[in-house]
């Protein structure tokens, strides 16, 4: 039984896409199939939760080839909670999807793609093979390169034209790398190749791959200096879109640093911790001073997320138990708080026809809900107690402080500070001033589904965002728990390499 | 023969990124096939090279003579080229729509959506 609690969060997509695929001329069964099964993903991916943490480790070889020859999925707690809470996403965004993807896009099978999409998404977070990353990494991005340019405008043709060539570049320093470490190791197994650089003499050769894959993985996690197609590209398709991207994607290449420096360089780790912390910094520095500049609500979110990723990169170059945890509950809160910001951007575009600020205004009074379910996740994002991000940060910090390291620990307060600033940007801006008179702020024309539908996912991703500010100990624990499976590889190794499915105790 | 490889394998990611660095979408593209080119032509050669000796298991024998050819960088290249093939065709179709919308072939203009 454990094996299926792997396979189904894969599974489930993958069928639902074929079945809408199969049933595309109704466009009520793409909806229908849509919603149903993303939210199936998510079902299932909450009782992987729960076997792994049972279980600490589900493993198994394709085909029963035994490992390393054949191909490991491997679930520990961190892959399994970033699964539970990337199918959480999709669920909530395809419920969103339902009031705002036009006909035209639906026929041009956006639902099959958008579950191609959770499918490369879970397949990155549960593959145990290196080559096999690669793979998925390819499926997530072919179905994100379509759900970017899908609709034909300009500028979705020129955002998505910048994002699938910044992207390319990144698969290739990936295969490049790939390529090396399978020339040095023999393996691609990366547990064996784990295993492989920890036993041998001469391990200095793997900086040089490892850094092509911390260029790649940077590159898809919008790290500084590669993070520059994020902010041309992410306002440019609808908000549904933009919010599953903002919300998933980068956090693909956060989560295959984490595994990457934790498990295969984990001996090599000391010589690249220095660059690590100083482009985690200059990752959250440069993010946030993007944001302060702009003056579009999509764009600043979208400078937002590099800066954020900064905090969850710097968990890792900490390296500490605490670091480790703190970052993983920074990737749960930021996943769910940044999808939510997108999808209450979209809420504005549909109520004003524009979500740039000089245009927006006077929502407090014509929309005091929207306001209310925009307070939530915004100021959760700037680490206002009692909400999600305070603890995120508060823990980020105090690992920072308990390693003395001083500069990283001034930029992720200030970083903090400025985040709030831009959060209230938007507030001022969009919700407490007057509707500015001269502008031509329309609702959009047609919009395609009840607004209700859109309210929904918004209310569910902030009250979790609550639930885990005040009840966020379980969270916390289990962070706690996933962090000294990461800083304690040979239990991983040994559960992949073995033969056998480790049986529930 | 490899240090022949590793030389076209520079030369490759050479001209790929001069054709990145030009102001023309098209060369941009043909930049980026020449780049995963060379990724590929690395790919293939790091299981080391070696003429005439494929990995077949004789009929009275149940594993293939020593010295044999490292199959697996070749079932890798292989997905590989079949995944890049993919995405260059994808590549050129959003290059023609994307130069249709904006009317020009010069990057320069393609700033519409930057910050």
């Amino acid at each position: 039984m454990n094996q299926y609690s792997l396979l189904l969060p894969l599974l489930l997509p993958l069928v639902g896409a074929l079945c809408l695929l199969l049933g595309h001329r109704s466009l009520t069964f793409q909806r229908a199939g849509g919603v149903a099964f993303a939210s199936a993903t998510f079902a299932f991916s909450l009782y992987l939760v729960f076997v792994v943490d049972q279980a600490e480790f589900v493993v198994i070889q394709m085909g029963n080839w035994s490992a390393p020859f054949g191909i490991s999925l491997v679930a520990d707690r961190f892959s399994a909670v970033m699964v539970a809470v990337s199918s959480f996403m999709g669920a909530a965004v395809a419920v969103y999807a339902l009031a705002e993807i036009d006909e035209a896009r639906l026929k041009k099978f956006f639902f099959p793609l958008y579950l191609i999409l959770i499918f490369g998404v879970n397949g990155a977070f549960l593959t145990g093979d290196l080559f096999n990353l690669f793979v998925w990494f390819e499926i997530m991005l072919i179905a994100s390169f379509v759900l970017i340019s899908m609709g034909g405008e300009k500028g979705e043709l020129e955002g998505g034209l910048k994002y699938v060539c910044l992207n390319l570049l990144s698969s290739v320093m990936f295969l490049a790398g790939v390529g090396i470490i399978y020339g040095k190791t023999g393996t691609l197994n990366m547990a064996d190749i784990a295993v492989a650089l920890s036993t041998a003499e001469d391990v200095n050769w793997v900086i040089s791959s490892s850094m092509l894959l911390l260029v790649s993985f940077g590159l898809k996690a919008g790290m500084f200096p590669f993070f520059f197609w994020l902010p041309a590209s992410y306002h440019t398709p609808p908000s549904a879109v933009s919010a599953v991207f903002a919300g998933l994607l980068t956090k693909v290449g956060v989560y295959a640093l984490f595994r990457a420096y934790t498990l295969m360089f984990a001996p090599i780790f000391p010589e690249v911790q220095p660059l690590i912390l100083w482009l985690a910094i200059l990752t959250m520095v440069t993010g946030v001073f993007g944001a302060a500049s702009h003056f579009d609500m999509r764009r600043i979110l979208s400078f937002h997320i590099v800066s954020q990723i900064g905090y969850m990169i710097l968990g890792l170059a900490f390296m500490t138990p605490l670091a480790l945890a703190a970052a993983i509950f920074y990737l749960v809160h930021h996943i769910i708080v940044k999808t939510n910001l997108f999808l209450v951007s979209g809420v504005v575009i549909r109520l004003k026809g524009t979500c740039d600020l000089a245009k927006v205004g006077g929502l407090c009074k014509s929309a005091p809900w929207l306001a209310f379910l925009f307070f939530i996740p915004a100021f959760s994002l700037g680490g206002i107690p009692p909400l999600s991000g305070f603890w995120a940060k508060f823990a980020l910090v105090k690992s920072g402080i308990e390693i003395e390291s001083w500069y990283a620990v001034t930029a992720a307060l200030l970083v903090g500070v400025l985040t709030l600033y831009s959060m209230t940007k938007i507030w001022g801006e969009a919700f407490w001033k007057k509707q500015p008179e001269d502008t031509d702020a329309q609702p959009l024309p047609n919009p395609v589904g009840r607004l209700s539908y859109m309210v929904a996912p918004i209310a569910v991703l902030a009250l979790s965002t609550v639930l885990i500010g005040i009840f966020g100990e379980p969270l916390f624990n289990f962070s706690e728990r996933a962090a000294a499976q990461l800083l304690n590889p040979q239990e991983y190794i040994s559960a992949v390499l073995q033969t056998e499915v480790e049986v529930l105790p | 023969m490899e240090s022949l490889i590793a030389i076209l394998v520079g030369v490759l990611f050479a001209t790929g990124t001069y054709c990145l660095m030009r102001r023309s979408i098209v060369k941009l593209v043909i930049g980026v096939v020449l780049i995963s080119q060379g990724a590929n032509l690395l790919v293939f050669t790091s299981g080391g090279l070696l003429a005439g000796r494929p990995a077949f298991v004789p009929v009275d024998g149940i594993v293939p003579p020593a010295p044999f050819g490292d199959p697996l960088p070749q079932a890798m290249v292989l997905t590989a080229i079949v995944i890049g093939f993919g995405l260059t065709a994808f590549l050129l179709a959003l290059v023609t729509r994307a130069h249709e919308a904006v009317g020009d072939d010069d990057i320069n203009a393609f700033n519409n959506t930057d910050t």
